[in-house]
């Protein structure tokens, strides 16, 4: 089967590169392999990681969602103002600001089809539109109080072995799961996949490229409202300014995890373990103390570069082969 | 030749009558076609003819104005090509529409996977796969993607999905245009094997010996409209190629007089020996000399445009040697053949060749600005000269130089796509279809204006369609038929009944011998 590694190389790259890390933080600090490690990381970048499923899924049909960090913050700040200003319970709260992103992500869908836009523009639009309509709510940054988030910060699955997941990791596995199921296991997913090879061919093919346009970023506000919901359990608190740039760390994590820019090839698993290697470089500087936090930036913009080398040259050999015989 | 299955009375698809217009442009009109179980029905026709257009109607991408399309006697109009498959027409193109990315088993059953519990189940999805494929004889890994697999094995794929989402009718639109011709035998077993399974193929191709090999019946267009349909084997290849061409030709073989054949001497400026490209035309042997013009004549897909691109180095041959002044030269790209002094305008002027909103000055001088370097900028008053000689010199109608090309006729565009080569003075200038497209008026002074050039001792080398045009300023014509130099006429040789006789001659040649038609 050197047919499927070839396919998976890039995944098989990508969590040799998580393992290795781990293994050197380990190495170098005596009480970094502990579950507590791995617990903080999963729940740390747990709403980057529910993030990057969605722009896993818009990137692999050939478009891209600059807006996910935006809609992040709108999100939390709807939250705080609904129930502390609007005294609002939060699960009623969680419901509309949940719909409120997937209508909006929906929204920018349509534009993209019917005006045969580039995504790139929609979506910075969408950015800016979310931003704004953030600090029209409030520009302070409002604390949450209600007793519903202290109860859901201390929900936790605990193993008998040692490891405590937080509702936000768990969250952010079990969307991983769901979107493996989708990516694979549905028609949606394999149109999405179609969509990103060549969008005429898929036409062509009957697949339904309008309603999987808005479908795909109905998806990704829907989850960057999750990703929101997440984040301000996380801090506590509503602010506009909240997740500013949190869309090119998603877009970093899905290309670090083997997708192409371009569309229809990656994994979703990819992903996850992109959104992982961010977090671990992200610990190691926590961890070592006299690191300036920038380091991340630095060691993830290397990475980001040799992995782009690294599918380049993938393909580059995939083209060379292009003519193989077929075994007829 | 008749299928396997019993034939229905009705026929599997008749067309009659129908008519499409673009524009006020008619591009079909009145046209029948009927295509019967178990039939390989060849569709043919020279650019413009309307074959594409048909087509497009049939798949649904096109809505007829006129006419009835139907569909063993039940009348079908087809909206899209979802539509068109649901009514069992599939086709499947020369560019394989299907997705490189995705397994070939997500490729055949994309849309229709088969579902379990709600959800894909991909171990049926191999299993059928595999099976859809086992009569074609194609054992791959269907879990691989597409993209691995050469562009035959695609396109059987493609058939397979067309196929198997139950087609009746199949169509095949130049399939074997970037295929070998062991790719080519594989195709055409598959479309035997699908023949006796009474599926009905339109197959679209330029290649009369593929016609003759595979097919049952012949219809041809021309200009839109219907000029016949035929049993291949009741149609000679003269009368096929004159039915393409529109020419009266009832004894043309007989009218052929064996003048001599004028043998010029003279050192020729280029040479092509052996030169050719696997895919793209056969190895060919091609002298051109000063002062001469040298035409291309051949159906569309001949191989002529392949022929001049191979010349100008816009391709790269893989075989045979160019020398230019007897000194062996390498045509690695089109800057090597500038260097050398060759010109080139291309078929397609909007594509390839001006640039619309530039000026027609600007236009004019580009190939000049191109070959002195853009770090040495010709003096703007220089320019103004070259545009304002050439503007006069072969009377392109504008007001001024500085008017932006795409305000121009298309003759007049095509006399400043002109202008640009000569501004470089070049010793060997292609023109590909210089006539195309342009008016009546400019045909004739493009016609007289290559007379004038070849007079002042610019070697030409022209790719038309028109033969009388050919006849009217060739010294030298090479003939091309299925990607190869069939034959060469020179001199006193050269008429439009050998053109078309030597088009339409059955046995494989030797490339630029003319031997058959000298005979």
């Amino acid at each position: 089967m050197t047919g499927a590694l070839q396919r998976f190389l890039p995944l098989i790259v990508t969590t040799a590169v998580l393992v290795v890390g781990f293994l050197i933080c380990a190495a170098q600090f005596p009480n970094f392999a502990s579950w507590r490690v791995v617990a903080n990381l999963l729940t740390d970048n747990a709403f980057l990681g529910i993030t990057a499923v969605g722009m896993t899924f818009v990137i692999l049909s050939g478009g891209i969602d600059l807006s996910v960090g935006a809609v992040i913050g709108f999100t939390t700040v709807l939250l705080a103002v609904l129930i502390e200003h609007g005294g609002w319970h939060p699960v009623p709260a969680f419901a509309v600001a949940l719909i409120a992103a997937g209508g909006f992500g929906a929204a920018m869908g349509g534009v993209i089809h019917v005006f045969q836009m580039p995504p790139f523009i929609v979506t910075l639009a969408g950015m800016f539109i979310a931003r704004g309509l953030g600090f029209v709510l409030t520009t302070d940054s409002v604390p949450i109080n209600h007793p519903l988030y202290g109860e859901l910060n201390d929900m936790a699955l605990r193993f008998d072995f040692g490891l405590k997941l937080s509702l936000p990791a768990l969250l952010m596995l079990g969307v991983v799961a769901a979107a493996v199921v989708l990516a694979h296991w549905t028609r949606f997913g394999a149109n999405l996949y179609a969509l990103g090879g060549n969008r005429q061919s898929a036409e062509l093919m009957g697949v339904p490229v309008a309603r999987t346009t808005v479908a795909v970023y109905a998806l990704s506000g829907l989850l960057a409202g999750l990703a929101g919901i997440v984040f301000s359990l996380y801090t506590g608190a509503g602010y506009s300014l909240a997740a500013t740039g949190v869309e090119l760390d998603t877009i970093t994590a899905v290309v670090i995890g083997g997708t192409q820019l371009t569309g229809g090839y990656g994994y979703v698993v990819g992903t996850f373990v992109g959104v992982l290697i961010q977090g671990l470089i992200q610990t190691y500087i926590t961890f070592d103390g006299t690191l300036s936090s920038w380091w991340t930036k630095i060691a993830i913009g290397v990475l980001l570069f040799v992995f782009i080398l690294l599918q380049k040259g993938l393909l580059t050999v995939w083209a060379g082969r292009g003519g193989e015989p077929a075994e007829a | 030749m008749t299928a396997s299955t019993a034939p229905p009375s009705a026929p599997l698809l008749a067309i009659r009558g129908l008519s499409k217009a673009f524009l006020g442009v008619q591009a079909l009109d009145g046209v029948d076609f009927t295509l019967r179980h178990g039939e390989i029905h060849a569709l043919l026709g020279e650019n413009g003819a309307g074959k594409s257009t048909l087509i497009k109607t049939l798949t649904g991408v096109y809505q007829r104005d006129n006419g009835t399309v139907a569909l063993e006697g039940r009348e079908i109009a087809p909206r899209g090509v979802e539509e068109a498959q649901r009514l069992h027409i599939g086709t499947v193109y020369q560019e394989v529409n299907l997705l490189p990315n995705l397994s070939v088993a997500e490729n055949l059953f994309l849309g229709r996977q088969p579902m379990r519990w709600g959800l894909v189940d991909r171990g049926a999805m191999r299993r059928r796969a595999r099976a859809v494929l086992q009569p074609y004889g194609l054992s791959v890994d269907v879990t691989a993607p597409l993209g691995r697999f050469s562009v035959a094995t695609q396109q059987i794929i493609a058939i397979a999905r067309a196929v198997d989402m139950s087609a009746k009718v199949l169509i095949l639109d130049e399939p074997t245009a970037s295929l070998d011709a062991q790719e080519v035998a594989v195709l055409f077993k598959v479309m035997r094997t699908l023949r006796s399974r009474g599926i009905g193929i339109v197959f679209v191709t330029h290649f009369l010996d593929q016609v003759y090999e595979v097919c049952d019946s012949i219809t041809v267009l021309r200009n839109g409209r219907l000029v016949g349909e035929r049993r291949t084997a009741d149609l000679p290849r003269l009368d096929l190629v004159a039915m393409m061409l529109g020419r009266e030709l009832e004894a043309a073989a007989h009218r052929i007089d064996l003048g001599p054949a004028e043998v010029d001497s003279r050192p020729p400026l280029a040479s092509f020996k052996g030169f050719g490209k696997a895919r793209s035309v056969e190895p060919f042997d091609l002298d051109i000399r000063p002062g001469e013009v040298v035409a291309l004549a051949g159906l569309l897909g001949s191989g002529r445009t392949e022929t001049v691109r191979l010349v100008f180095g816009m391709d790269r041959a893989d075989r045979g040697e160019a020398t230019v002044d007897g000194r062996a030269v390498r045509l690695k790209g089109p800057r090597d053949a500038v260097r050398l002094g060759f010109g080139f305008c291309p078929e397609d002027r909007k594509k390839e060749g001006i640039v619309g909103e530039l000026s027609v000055r600007e236009n004019i001088i580009l190939a000049l600005q191109a070959r002195q370097g853009w770090l040495k900028p010709i003096p703007r008053r220089r320019q103004e000269e070259i545009a304002d000689r050439f503007i006069r010199l072969l009377d392109i109608r504008t007001p001024d130089a500085e008017r932006p090309i795409q305000l121009l006729s298309g003759g007049n565009q095509q006399k400043a796509l002109l202008a640009r080569w000569l501004a470089t003075e070049p010793r060997l200038l292609i023109l590909d279809e210089p006539t195309r497209g342009i008016d009546v008026g400019a045909h004739a002074e493009i016609i007289r204006l290559i007379e004038r050039l070849c007079a002042d001792g610019m070697a030409l080398l022209v790719v038309s369609s028109e033969l009388e045009e050919i006849v009217a300023y060739s010294r030298r014509v090479v003939v091309l038929r299925d990607r190869r130099h069939v034959a060469e006429l020179r001199g006193g040789e050269v008429s439009v009944e050998r053109i078309v006789a030597a088009i339409a001659s059955e046995t494989p040649n030797v490339a630029g011998s003319g031997a058959e038609v000298r005979q």
